[in-house]
């Protein structure tokens, strides 16, 4: 039977080169695949582009990868969780690019990565700082900016449970851009509390079905009890 | 009224909330406005991240890192509690979904045009988080604010100096010194604090004010507020 397990997060992200783009999961700490992010900080890769909700902070989440300078460019919503020091300092020397996504289209952007869409009509920037240099539709007398689909060469998951080929279940708030991101790129790596045996999970439960999944690691440590 | 304290800005417009309704709260004081709904009124909370019908704040031992709310504080969840993904929260928000969104602003304009999101500094990143679908969606938009800026300078005006949030979505603004509406007229005074006249208060106001107490057939209410 397919078992796409593999023995550790450096095992998992062995394959990451320099100058690739890389998806990660996560709102705040919430679902966050800290051992992938670790994992990639060790494999020493650099001139990363990272897609992400935050931008980590303290000494958590893509905070870890900026702070060691390997990140060229952040695709996010909102860097400026209390303690993201590490990107207000690489901003400020302008060592990092920034592109600022509101988060539900982030999230819609990365759909149409996923979902083989060439784009949506957005509203929502319409008239602020973020239209700019973006194209403007009229549809049936209201105005959008078109936005983009948003593809990477690999995704970071966080999930709950999975089975070795790698359904995936979630945890709480733990979810929130996890199951959209697993859809979006070329290769994706779930980091998971606890994997279990092949039927042990409910179809119905399933929240990011295993078609979506390449690799699966055992988290270090559980987000949930 | 009296002048008010954040907090108690909050409580205003957390009593003003009708039952049944779906809200979210955004970042800083609206999120005080959470503990101060008592469960039997029948009101949802919505956070952006993915959960609807959250409680209270919790802290202490057995807090659960992976519920947290939009500020990344941990919260309970009420039974009928529901969590779901990033897409769905954002269908939630922009899709019109929600009754309402209660938010901070830096300035609001007379037509409802609101600014919250950046104050434009040099040397500070720009963040928008969810900030633009949630005033964009929500069907009624209040934003709780002090009136004036530190130096006293008003923070309600003609037109919003500040890049935009969302254009023309703001209903009803709660400061510390009045409760407002926003009307073609102009920002219409509901309520306001007794120690100022209506024209103190529309000298802290570059917005053009509309007296409600002024057409109020009851002057005794009306002297009392001078």
């Amino acid at each position: 039977m397919i078992d796409k397990i593999k023995e550790s997060a450096a095992v998992a992200v062995d394959c990451v080169q320099s100058g690739q783009s890389v998806m990660v999961g996560g709102f705040g700490s919430a679902g966050l695949p800290a051992d992938l992010i670790s994992a990639l900080l060790a494999k020493g890769v650099t001139d990363l582009v990272i897609i992400s909700n935050n931008a980590g902070f303290d000494r958590q989440g893509v905070s870890v990868l900026i702070a060691a300078g390997r990140v060229r460019k952040l695709i996010c919503s909102y860097p400026l969780t209390k303690g993201a020091t590490a990107f207000g300092d690489a901003y400020r020397a302008k060592t990092i690019e920034l592109e600022l996504v509101p988060q539900g289209t982030l999230a819609e952007r990365i759909r149409c990565g996923g979902a083989g869409l060439g784009g949506f009509l957005s509203p929502i920037t319409v008239g602020t700082p973020l239209a700019k240099g973006k194209r403007l539709i009229e549809s049936d007398g209201r105005r959008y900016v078109l936005e983009t689909p948003l593809r990477a060469d690999l995704a970071f998951v966080r999930a709950r449970f999975a089975d070795q080929i790698g359904n995936l279940t979630f945890h709480m708030s733990g979810r929130n851009f996890n199951p959209v991101m697993a859809t979006a790129a070329d290769h994706v790596i779930a980091e998971v509390d606890e994997i279990v045996a092949l039927g042990a999970l409910d179809p119905e439960s399933v929240g990011t079905p295993g078609i979506f999944i390449d690799a699966l690691v055992q988290a270090e440590s559980r987000q949930a009890a | 009224m009296k002048r008010l304290a954040r907090h108690q800005i909050a409580q205003k417009a957390a009593s003003d909330i009708p039952s049944g309704a779906y809200v979210n709260l955004g970042i800083g004081l609206p999120t005080l406005v959470a503990d101060m709904i008592p469960p039997e009124r029948g009101v949802f909370f919505h956070s952006e991240n993915g959960i609807l019908h959250f409680g209270p704040l919790k802290d202490g031992e057995d807090v659960d890192e992976c519920l947290i709310n939009a500020s990344k504080q941990p919260v309970s969840l009420h039974p009928g509690a529901s969590i779901f993904d990033s897409l769905l929260s954002f269908t939630m928000m922009r899709g019109g979904h929600l009754d309402l969104a209660i938010l901070g602003a830096y300035e609001v304009a007379q037509n409802g045009d609101l600014a919250n999101w950046t104050r434009d500094d040099p040397g500070v990143p720009p963040a928008v988080g969810g900030a633009m679908e949630l005033a964009y969606g929500a069907k009624s938009v209040w934003v709780l604010m002090e009136h004036v800026t530190r130096d006293g300078r008003p923070r309600l005006l003609r037109q919003c100096s500040l890049p935009l949030t969302a254009s023309e979505v703001v209903t009803r603004i709660y400061t510390d010194l009045a409760v407002m509406d926003v009307t073609p007229e102009g920002l219409a005074v509901r309520d306001m604090a007794d120690d100022l006249s209506f024209k103190d208060l529309q000298n802290l106001t570059e917005a053009k004010l509309v007296n409600m107490a002024a057409v109020n057939s009851d002057h005794r209410l009306h002297e009392t507020q001078r």
